[in-house]
């Protein structure tokens, strides 16, 4: 592939801002370090999202499903692996869990693939819940010296990885053949496009990434319960935070991580006792009102100021 | 339309805000609260955390405050809802201890959300004096955490007195020796029945019946039906608050017969009593009171009428024996954390359970393990190091 004056500029431009970010534990150690790890989770987590949700358009719920394993994968071998490996680990199993879920579900469309999808989670859990039953407590107990800073620096690679590899996909055929198979799955397969292929292979890249993600946050959590590292919230959450970005730009679900992350904050904060039901409200307020998010909006507003201009 | 109102008003509240904000500064101690109002454990943490922290505040502020450098402080509550979710746990402690300048944090509800605000708590210098967290990791998590206190017991303690339980029953000629295990498949269900399995093959019991059920299980006839048709003496189940209701339905239904029957987690709640009135008679389960020690009548009257509820007969009385022991050591030191937390490990509380002090691995080893309902009230049988148990009777049918 050949890079233009512009996509150099811009992949500098990003490793830059990268950069930028990971000099924010020397900056504050605590609060803003804090949502830095909640940010940088939820950019990792939605932007591999919105790679596969993006272009395909099948909305998938299976997100605290992989997350899950990650934790499982951290808690069940950190006492004979080193942390690295682990985490590598967890990308493999992710990947290859999601390629049997694409295998079996991808042929499905629409609505019968998200229920698959948000049932995936629970089924992944009694599963691990049953091998745990059955061979005793194993796993719980995530005791490390990884501090958050540590976490968010992984974080951060993890959430450099995904953009870059978003961008090469981007580039490639693969890229190519899912934005076909968006517009139109007949037209796709008619050219000569191996769908399903070309859809598992993509469902992989949130399933891994969404492992990994898992494997790196348990040591913040010490103690991992199936009904912590299942909580089916995640899913959702990911999906509104790519939703209100956009799904249809590579940078789109950070744009809208971001205001979310600070949108939840502001609201745990102030409304300590209805945070639920004024998180549900921020939900529908944002569905109705940019339904295409921020990446929607400013479209509009750069179509409207073009023809303004071209009048 | 004429804005002027409103801008007044928002004005207004702002100053009034400011005013009250350095106001609050310069005489309240800011306390930090953080326990689930929403989400699983919300049912739980609304019968055992939040009442007790209420009721704290109110007698503490009504007394005119704590006693600091011999200046009356009174306490400011902050309280955050963590959603049962661990993350926002952390977000939370971390809201408190750096935009709030909280002074103290209450330890958070269950033992997940209180590991996952061990880390935060401990580089912050905050004391966490833990209530619902019931772990065999004491001595690893004490080392990692040296700020970290344990008031409700061990895993081990709470399986292995009801095994010893069982075995006095037994030697008392009042049963024999197969019993009935079931647990619920998460995390603090498993933990116990890993913990409990070899203390009754110790012990010398048969285990006639083992099996387990996922969280969350609607019906849970089969595992009653299958402990029934084994014919067990006793019927033991490591449960949480869900099956611990569902459970007890099933074996009134089936008209389970044994001579001893337990569940775990809620069996205190006095919900439970409530729900099943003459048919809780006998029942055993996690923990217990001396529910006619004075101080605990004095606590569970004051409880009901500042909250409305009454507490529950475990969990709530140390929730509220842990604030004691923060507010005794704010008075004996100041509001230097490290100080207070220095003074935990060395002193003795007097508190509403009795005396309270922590051992090498910051743990109380005096705590009540099994408690059993007799005449509409949950009496703690057995205990490690507490004063006022009573004898254990056996489970004589559901009506």
């Amino acid at each position: 592939m050949s890079l233009t004056a512009t996509d150099i500029r811009n992949l500098c431009l990003s490793a830059l801002a990268l950069g930028i970010c990971a000099l924010l534990p020397f900056g504050d150690n605590g609060y803003w370090l804090g949502l830095g790890v909640t940010i940088a989770m939820f950019t990792a987590l939605a932007t591999s999202w919105a790679l596969f949700s993006g272009p395909t358009h099948y909305i998938s719920l299976a997100t605290a499903a992989f997350f899950g394993v990650g934790t499982y994968v951290t808690g069940l071998g950190i006492e004979t692996l080193p942390f690295w490996a682990l985490v590598i680990l967890a990308g493999g199993i992710g990947a290859v869990l999601a390629a049997l879920v694409g295998l079996a579900t991808l042929r499905l469309s629409g609505v019968y693939f998200v229920i698959f999808t948000l049932g995936l989670a629970e089924l992944v859990r009694q599963a691990i819940t049953w091998v745990q039953n059955n061979s005793g407590q194993k796993g719980l107990y995530v005791l490390t010296d990884l501090d958050e800073a540590g976490i968010y620096w992984w974080l951060l690679g993890l959430t450099a990885l995904v953009l870059l590899g978003g961008w090469m996909i981007g580039r490639s055929r693969l890229g190519f053949a899912l934005r076909i198979i968006g517009d139109d799955e007949t037209v796709a397969a008619h050219s000569g496009i191996n769908t399903a292929r070309a859809k598992v292979l993509l469902f992989m890249v949130p399933g891994a990434v969404a492992a990994m993600t898992g494997a790196i946050l348990a040591p913040r959590y010490v103690y991992i319960e199936p009904s912590l590292a299942f909580a089916p919230i995640l899913s959702f959450q990911v999906v509104i935070m790519a939703l209100l970005g956009g799904a249809s730009r590579l940078w789109g679900p950070l744009v809208g991580v971001i205001p979310f992350t600070f949108l939840l904050e502001a609201v745990s904060s102030n409304f300590p006792n209805q945070t639920t039901l004024v998180i549900g409200i921020a939900f529908l307020v944002i569905v109705y009102l940019l339904p295409k998010g921020f990446v929607g909006l400013l479209d509009a507003v750069l179509h409207r100021i073009n023809k303004t201009g071209a009048v | 339309m004429n804005r002027r109102p409103f801008l007044k008003l928002v004005s207004a509240m702002t100053l009034a805000g400011a005013l009250a904000a350095t106001a609050a500064s310069a005489e309240t101690i800011r306390i930090g609260a953080v326990a689930p109002k929403t989400g699983p454990l919300a049912g739980g943490a609304a019968v055992t955390q939040w009442p007790s922290i209420y009721l704290w505040v109110d007698q503490i502020n009504a007394a005119g405050g704590l006693t600091v450098d011999g200046e009356q402080m009174m306490i400011e509550l902050i309280e955050y809802d963590d959603q049962t979710n661990p993350g926002e746990t952390i977000k939370a402690v971390q809201r408190l201890a750096t935009q709030d300048d909280a002074h103290f944090i209450i330890a958070p509800y269950g033992t997940g959300l209180n590991l996952a605000a061990a880390p935060l708590f401990d580089r912050y210098g905050y004391p966490q004096i833990a209530v619902s967290a019931i772990t065999d990791q004491q001595a690893d998590l004490a080392a990692k955490f040296p700020n970290m206190f344990f008031t409700l017991g061990t895993t081990t303690a709470l399986a292995a007195d009801v095994v010893s339980v069982l075995s006095d029953m037994r030697a008392a000629g009042q049963m024999g020796d197969n019993v009935a295990m079931v647990n619920v498949a998460d995390a603090f269900g498993i933990e116990l029945a890993t913990a409990a399995k070899p203390l009754f093959e110790e012990a010398g019991f048969n285990i006639v019946y083992e099996t387990s059920y996922p969280l969350g299980t609607q019906d849970l006839s089969p595992v009653i039906k299958g402990a029934a048709a084994a014919e067990p003496d006793a019927f033991v189940a490591w449960s949480y608050p869900p099956d611990t209701f569902g459970l007890t339905e099933q074996a009134m239904i089936e008209d389970l017969d044994v001579k001893a029957f337990y569940t775990a987690v809620a069996t205190p709640f006095p919900g439970y009593g409530a729900r099943f009135g003459a048919a809780a008679e006998g029942v055993l389960g996690a923990g217990g009171v001396n529910p006619d020690s004075d101080a605990f009548k004095e606590y569970a009257a004051a409880h009901e009428a500042v909250t409305g509820e009454k507490p529950d007969y475990w969990a709530s009385a140390t929730t509220y024996a842990a604030l004691e022991i923060l507010a005794q050591s704010i008075e004996a030191v100041g509001l230097d954390r490290a100080e207070v937390t220095a003074h935990l490990k060395e002193s003795s509380f007097d508190t509403i359970l009795g005396p309270i002090s922590f051992d090498e691995n910051n743990s109380n080893a005096d705590f009540w393990t099994v408690g059993q309902w007799q005449g509409g009230v949950f009496r703690g049988v057995a205990s490690r190091g507490r004063d006022g148990s009573v004898p254990v009777i056996l489970k004589d049918g559901w009506e």
